[in-house]
């Protein structure tokens, strides 16, 4: 494995992955644990990111995450009636108006609630990174295009609205200095207005070209499918869909049954699948060197989602150090889930590293390169 | 393999037909060129090959468009693409996806072409145009050539039949041009591909075609023909055409090649005279950069370019596409802010300037002309030239109509055709009377008619004492109006002369009539002329 010729992962395995790690996050209160994620989501994306644009989306979640995790503190200490427990301070109390009747604003402030009100930011705070490392990892791109067929139009729409925005970025620059150029204010909210009709004005131009010219490539091409697949079709899709809606809110919301959750969601997932399988033949489409799905990608789907097994499993085996009571203030070990956490750092070693397309190796780098592997070979 | 039996089209809610009676024949293998004046329906007919009209413009097509059998009226575009491969006049606008090798595979994906063949098909048309040290890279981040090459590319991997180019050459710098056309002249030539291709650049086309569809305003009926007839009978014609003409040689040249060998004659009798040429102005100096520096970030776009301009000058800037050109004109209107040096125009800092302090002193004509509209209609837009202008009304009228006659007033200014919004963007420009006039490649999309009446204007104001700076990749224009040339790479002066100096000799940027007549100082049809005493 360590010998791995470089490639891009498939995105969908960096996508399970990720969400393995948050399900895991999900399931704990405990402190320890999500430190431990949070550090393990770090090392990953380090050791795997490409030079991308999207690379960099990681550090952008790490900031939204760091304000969420003080928003929610903050807010939770100064609004949510205080918990018995050790007093850290006072805060004067606000009366509210009659209507906010319920809440109330300042009063003791314990070092308990402080404990489960951070905990409690944490834990989203760490779900957010989850989602920041998988967008840092997959390329967008190529995860829209393992899309199943049927959802190809929605896929290449999301495409296209992505490398429209710099576009528009542009055009409200040119058009600004072309209004300069005409005498007239280019500053000011009037201007803003008589801006904005001339981009949209282009941006409209500039989508019906290439309307035209994805219609001139072949865009949009139908196979004939009875009107009886069709039917069945949309009712699979609904059917599927819902039953996928309810699985995955039983399993985020710790207090229902474990089972139940899994089995709705599975239902659901197959029915959406065979939904989807059979919506796929209206589309007549091939794919140009699909991502593979070899080893590498078996086993970064499976840490995560191992990870999530086992935090679930230690769940029930040591409940009280997974989500610990409010009282205790220093968080126990939980072995089993300790282990799952660690599971999900094995992509950063027994996955093959990243391609570096972008950024190619100077031609005088090549050729030292060249030379090196030339004195090596015995004449 | 192209049939056009009859056809007339008539978009919604216009009174005239964009396209007449037309009848036109094309067989396989075959070169077609589409030429003629701005608005004659050389898009529009184009567009008829594969269906986007009117499937997806509008309109009433009468008549037959039949290609490889299959009739449009019965096959929307989308049912066309594995026949007819059509690359548009802006080819980002066509780009679906963001990087070359992606973009190459996206028209066989939506055909369903299978994965090995794709794969196979996607490696030949990277060496088949010559893109392979370019396959990973970001289309954004390509040259205007590169990126012409790689919607050629996109649309040829699917394997069509017949391939239709509208200007595929017009935005580019002259190497980028031959870049494209070389590959183009492989694919008629060793693959059997069928092209019709519109263009206005007939000097750097001509040469490649087989057959010339001549279209004409005013209801006439369209010429068509092998080129030589054809041209013969064009009321403009490039500069080789021109001096065959001249020298009353039969058959008229096309190439510079055939001139060259058919000019002896005419290089003798021009042994002995001179180009009469007005001598340049050198009034005082209206607009001037010193050790200008522009960046963009970590791009350097240009780097210490100094560069006077004086009254009654024409001074023409050349280079490569990204050589820092457009930046060295946003710089002298204020649009940037140099990063060093300065720049003065009628002795003051444009970045300072705005409203009509600014367009009275310095007016640019941008790369797309269409931003600098607003209004609704013709009338409303030159009114308010007028008025931002301050000066009497009809005056933007009066220069639009020199320009382009006849221009409805009711028409709105997105609904002309590149050619006519250029001339009306220069009209309103001009109406500021600014002393310094910018242009961006201002005969991008002109056709020879009026780019003979945008050399007329141009010299007329130099005549004022106005000084004009253009950027251009037009040689043939610069030789014509152009005092002085200054050439730029990679945002450095590299040469800077009178235009005979630094044109002549030079492979890219030497026009036609000084690479037929070289090594002697003649540089357009009008000098020769001038100096025989006939007529072109």
């Amino acid at each position: 494995m360590t010998a791995a010729i470089p490639r891009q992962l498939h995105p969908g395995a960096w996508w399970l992955w990720a969400l393995g790690c948050a399900a895991a996050a999900s399931r704990t209160t405990n402190l320890l644990l999500l430190l431990l994620l949070v550090a393990v989501l770090g090392y990953v994306v380090t050791a795997r990111r490409t030079e991308a644009p999207w690379a960099r989306a990681f550090g952008v979640f790490l900031r939204i995450a760091v304000a969420v995790l003080l928003f929610r503190t903050v807010f939770q200490v100064l609004l949510a009636p205080s918990q018995p427990g050790r007093l850290l301070f006072t805060l004067p109390v606000v009366p509210l108006p009659e209507w906010a009747a319920g809440m109330t604003l300042g009063g003791p402030v314990t070092a308990e609630a402080v404990l489960a009100a951070s905990t409690d930011g944490f834990r989203l705070a760490t779900l957010l990174l989850c989602i920041g490392a998988a967008n840092a990892l997959a390329n967008p791109k190529r995860l829209l295009a393992i899309m199943p067929a049927a959802l190809h139009e929605v896929g290449v729409a999301v495409v296209v609205a992505i490398s429209f925005t710099p576009q528009l970025v542009g055009s409200v620059q040119r058009i600004r200095a072309a209004r300069r150029l005409r005498g007239r204010p280019h500053r000011g909210p009037r201007s803003i207005v008589q801006v904005a009709l001339p981009v949209l004005e282009d941006a409209l131009e500039r989508s019906l070209a290439l309307a035209a010219a994805m219609d001139s490539r072949g865009y949009g091409r139908r196979a004939a499918v009875p009107e009886r697949i069709r039917r069945t079709t949309g009712a699979l899709l609904l059917a599927g869909l819902l039953g996928a809606s309810f699985g995955v809110y039983g399993l985020l919301d710790a207090t229902s049954s474990l089972p139940v959750a899994l089995g709705t969601l599975a239902a659901g997932l197959a029915t959406c699948v065979a939904g989807m399988h059979l919506a796929g033949r209206r589309t007549i489409r091939t794919r140009y060197r699909p991502d593979p799905w070899l080893g590498a990608e078996w086993l970064t789907a499976g840490s995560g989602l191992g990870a999530a097994a086992l935090v679930i499993v230690a769940g029930v085996v040591e409940p009280t150090a997974i989500t610990p009571p409010p009282s205790s203030l220093v968080p126990p070990f939980p072995p089993i889930g300790a282990a799952g956490i660690v599971l999900a750092l094995l992509p950063a070693f027994a996955t093959p590293p990243p391609a570096l397309h972008g950024t190619r190796p100077a031609r005088d780098e090549l050729d030292a390169h060249a030379d090196h592997e030339r004195a090596e070979v015995p004449a | 393999m192209i049939d056009l039996d009859r056809v007339t089209v008539t978009y919604d809610g216009a009174s005239e037909p964009s396209l007449t009676d037309l009848t036109l024949h094309v067989p396989e293998g075959e070169l077609c060129l589409v030429v003629g004046p701005t608005g004659t329906g050389k898009t529009t007919l184009l567009r008829t090959v594969n269906g986007l009209v009117p499937h997806a413009t509008g309109g009433t097509l009468r008549g037959r468009v039949t290609v490889g059998g299959r009739d449009t009226r019965t096959h929307p575009p989308r049912d066309l693409a594995d026949l007819v491969g059509v690359v548009g006049q802006d080819p980002l606008a066509g780009m679906v996806t963001d990087v070359v090798e992606e973009e190459l595979a996206y028209g066989m994906e939506s055909l369903a072409i299978a994965p090995d063949v794709m794969r196979r098909r996607v490696e030949e048309t990277l060496d088949l145009l010559g893109l392979v040290h370019l396959r990973h890279r970001p289309i954004r981040s390509l040259s205007g050539g590169e990126r012409q090459r790689v919607a050629i590319g996109a649309v040829l991997a699917v394997g069509p039949r017949v391939l239709v180019l509208d200007e595929p050459t017009s935005a580019l710098d002259p190497p980028a041009a031959e870049e494209v056309l070389a590959a183009l002249h492989r694919l008629v030539h060793d693959l059997g591909m069928t092209v019709l291709l519109a263009e206005h650049r007939l000097e750097r086309v001509v040469q490649f075609a087989d057959r010339v569809v001549l279209l004409r305003p005013g209801g006439h009926p369209p010429l068509i023909g092998d080129p030589a007839t054809v041209l013969a009978a064009a009321p403009v014609a490039p500069p080789v055409v021109e001096l065959g003409r001249i020298g009353g040689w039969s058959p008229l040249p096309l190439t510079v090649r055939q001139a060259r060998r058919q000019a002896g004659p005419l290089r003798e009798q021009l042994a002995d005279l001179r180009p009469h040429r007005d001598p340049a102005g050198a009034g005082p100096t209206l607009a001037a950069a010193r050790d200008l520096v522009v960046r963009y970030g970590p791009t350097v776009a240009l780097r210490g370019t100094s560069l006077e301009l004086r009254a009654g000058e024409t001074v023409a800037l050349m280079g490569r596409n990204g050589a820092g050109k457009s930046s060295l004109l946003s710089a002298f209107t204020g649009t940037v802010r140099p990063a060093a040096g300065q720049v003065t125009v009628g002795g003051l800092d444009p970045a300072e300037l705005s409203g009509p302090a600014l367009i009275s002193q310095v007016g640019l004509v941008p790369q797309q002309p269409a931003d600098l509209l607003y209004a609704p209609t013709i009338a409303e837009e030159c009114a308010a030239a007028d008025d931002d202008a301050g000066v009497p009304g009809g005056s933007c009228r009066r220069l639009l109509d020199r320009l382009v006659p006849g221009l409805d007033d009711d028409h709105h200014p997105r609904d002309l055709s590149e050619g006519q919004r250029l001339a009306l963007v220069l009209a309103i420009v001009l109406t500021a009377a600014p002393p310094v006039l910018l242009l961006d490649e201002p005969t991008r999309g002109l056709d020879l008619g009026a780019k003979v009446r945008l050399v007329e204007i141009l010299d007329e104001l130099t005549a004022d004492g106005r000084a004009i700076l253009l950027a251009t990749h037009d040689v043939e224009l610069v030789a014509e109006v152009a005092t002085r040339t200054i050439v730029l790479a990679d945002g450095e002066v590299v040469a800077d002369g009178p235009t005979e100096e630094v044109v002549v000799g030079s492979p890219a940027f030497a026009p036609q009539v000084s690479k037929v007549l070289g090594p002697g100082p003649w540089l357009t049809v009008s000098e020769v002329a001038d100096a025989l005493d006939v007529l072109p």
